[in-house]
């Protein structure tokens, strides 16, 4: 059987990807992209977590996360699409408009 | 063996949730009826959206009621995920409260706007019944769903002005940064279900107590990492530096009326959930997260205070002016975290009433600057409300009674927050941090008398009279009456606070009360 720990460091590598690809992608798709790995490591964590309890709560908390993720991502491609519309690009260096 | 619904819910647990569930409800309707509204006749959604709040407020009573007749502290419903009690039905009603004003707001705003649709009014609702799950979550589970359906609403809020620039790109940066921010929480909370196996909060905080005292009063290594991301999503979610980035962009490019809302209501359920968890689940580890607090404060009240010094934009302004009124809230938890003793509940019950007060001070303000709003003037920069005094001189009298209001001048609203977090702080000892806020607070009148000098002193750049509809005038009324009233004669008000606190049941802490 392969060890706890194991699971835990592939998620915990899955979220510092996701963390990483957040702050230095410069596309708006990329940069959401990265937020859903970060979910997806928070989810391996549950599951793990999940395993070793012998419990149910952790892999409900996944099936939350999932639709969350889900519902950010229809609102998010919506409003990405907004943006699309006023701007024509995705460069979030270009979203300036607001600034001290 | 059969196992049917009826034993995992009760009738009770409906009955407890009868807000959550009628607001629901009237969202729901709301999108429906919109559908066949003609459009002179969208003024309907918000009216229904309005007639929700009021039933979801008597609804909120019979819950009190209940509470009150079963002669408990608290009711735990759903299976445990809930927790009714008198601390979340106090924020229920804040919550309550700030919707209602701000639907008032709204009418008039979005009719300028052309953006005058029924999901407007149903997404404030659905926002409101993510609050009320993150203000009664016993279950991170829970708290995490409130949040999420809270945030999801609110990017939308924010981005509601399809066709405005600024908008699109307060609301696409509000959502890059809060889904990141969850992310983060989400990590940490499964670091807490890993530590303690289980989701509930008071389980978490026995677990973790109890591997404290088997390891001698030292954290685990993983759970100063659980408290690090978890505190890091709470902090983001409260606007806090260094986590404060999204809220001057989102506040400036948000429609006025959902600014105000989301500065008081969302703000309010923010720090719901955050004294939930550090009180209640992650209280063993008080002596990690008050030094985090202190830092963390001081950094917010030093970079508001000095960020707002500059601006220009009045909503940005007041957006920097919001995320300093979180320095000094923060200031009552360390208070509060930092010493066992009963003096120490004065920082909870500053930042309580600091609540109540931002609620109404923040939200007339708001509504003052939606007022200026018309066909071709956004109006929301400081020359947009130079020489107000001359076209409108109710407005900017309320304005300035908003603004003192802020700033804590004594006889108003603001200054009964600032009294019992300052308060509380002088008691447990933190001479340094008190003198700090105050010196703050200096610096906040400053920025705040500008735009009563800009309102007063100069002259107006457009003549033009300011016509203020009936919602409006409602909205501006209710919020100046609730700050002259709770700033004059304070009394209920803390009652109301150490009621929901259950203080007045504690032998050590009621003489203090009397």
């Amino acid at each position: 059987m392969v060890p706890l720990s194991y699971y835990l460091v592939l998620s915990g590598i899955l979220f510092a990807c996701g963390v990483t690809g957040f702050l230095i992608k410069r596309n708006i798709i990329t940069i959401f992209m990265s937020i859903e790995l970060m979910l997806n490591g928070v989810n391996l964590s549950f599951v793990a977590f999940a395993a070793r309890w012998h419990a149910l709560r952790g892999q409900v908390f996944v099936f939350f996360v999932m639709v969350v993720a889900a519902a950010e991502a229809a609102v998010g491609l919506a409003i990405i699409i907004a943006v699309y519309r006023t701007r024509e690009t995705l460069n979030v260096d270009q979203m300036n408009l607001l600034k001290l | 063996m059969q196992v049917s619904i009826a034993q995992f819910f009760q009738r009770s647990d409906y009955l407890m949730s009868l807000p959550m569930i009628l607001l629901t409800i009237f969202a729901l309707g709301i999108l429906l009826i919109d559908l066949m509204l003609p459009d002179d006749w969208k003024w309907a959604n918000a009216a229904t959206a309005f007639v929700g709040v009021l039933f979801a407020t008597a609804g909120l009573i019979k819950v009190q009621i209940a509470l009150g007749e079963a002669h408990r502290q608290m009711v735990p419903a759903f299976m445990n995920s809930m927790v009714i009690d008198r601390f979340a039905i106090y924020f229920w009603y804040l919550f309550l409260a700030g919707a209602a004003v701000a639907i008032l707001m709204s009418v008039h705003y979005m009719d300028v706007e052309r953006e005058h649709h029924g999901e407007f009014y149903a997404l404030i609702l659905f926002s409101v019944v993510g609050m009320m799950c993150m203000a009664s979550g016993w279950d991170v589970v829970l708290i995490f769903i409130g949040l999420e359906l809270m945030a999801i609403s609110t990017y939308v809020l924010v981005g509601f002005l399809r066709r405005d620039r600024r908008s699109n790109e307060a609301s696409l940066k509000y959502l890059l940064l809060g889904a990141f921010s969850s992310g983060i929480f989400a990590y940490g909370l499964s670091l807490l279900y890993g530590l303690a196996g289980s989701t509930n909060l008071v389980i978490i905080r026995q677990r973790l107590a109890q591997q404290m005292a088997a390891a001698g009063d030292h954290a685990d290594p993983v759970a100063v990492l659980a408290l690090l991301t978890v505190a890091t999503g709470l902090l983001f979610k409260i606007a806090a530096v260094p986590f404060h980035q999204w809220a001057p962009d989102a506040y400036e490019g948000a429609p006025t009326s959902i600014t105000g809302f989301m500065s008081v209501a969302v703000k309010s359920a923010a720090w719901a959930m955050l004294l939930r968890i550090l009180l209640l689940g992650l209280a063993p580890l008080h002596k990690i997260w008050v030094p985090l607090l202190v830092f963390v404060s001081i950094a917010t009240m030093t970079a508001a205070n000095l960020a707002a010094l500059t601006q220009n934009n009045l909503k940005r302004l007041l957006a920097y002016s919001s995320i300093a009124h979180v320095g000094y809230m923060l200031l009552g938890l360390i208070a509060f975290g930092s010493a066992n003793t009963p003096s120490g509940v004065d920082g909870i019950r500053g930042i309580l009433i600091y609540l109540l007060v931002y609620t109404f001070m923040n939200l007339g303000a708001f509504a003052v600057i939606t007022s200026l709003r018309r066909r071709d003037v956004i109006g929301d920069e400081i020359d947009d409300i130079a020489g107000l005094f001359f076209r409108a001189p109710t407005e900017s009298v309320l304005m300035l009674v908003f603004l003192l209001s802020l700033a804590g001048i004594p006889p108003l609203a603001g200054f009964w927050g600032k009294y019992f977090i300052f308060l509380s702080l002088i008691e447990t000892g933190h001479y340094v941090l008190a003198s700090l806020a105050v010196l703050y607070a200096v610096f906040g009148l400053y920025y705040y008398m500008r735009i009563a000098n800009a309102m007063l002193m100069r002259q107006a750049l457009d003549k033009e009279p300011l016509k203020i509809g009936g919602s409006m005038a409602a909205a501006l009324g209710v919020t100046a009456l609730a700050t002259l009233l709770i700033g004059i004669y304070p009394e209920p008000f803390i009652r109301a606070v150490d009621w929901s606190l259950g203080l007045s049941q504690h032998p050590a802490i009621a003489h203090l009360v009397k």
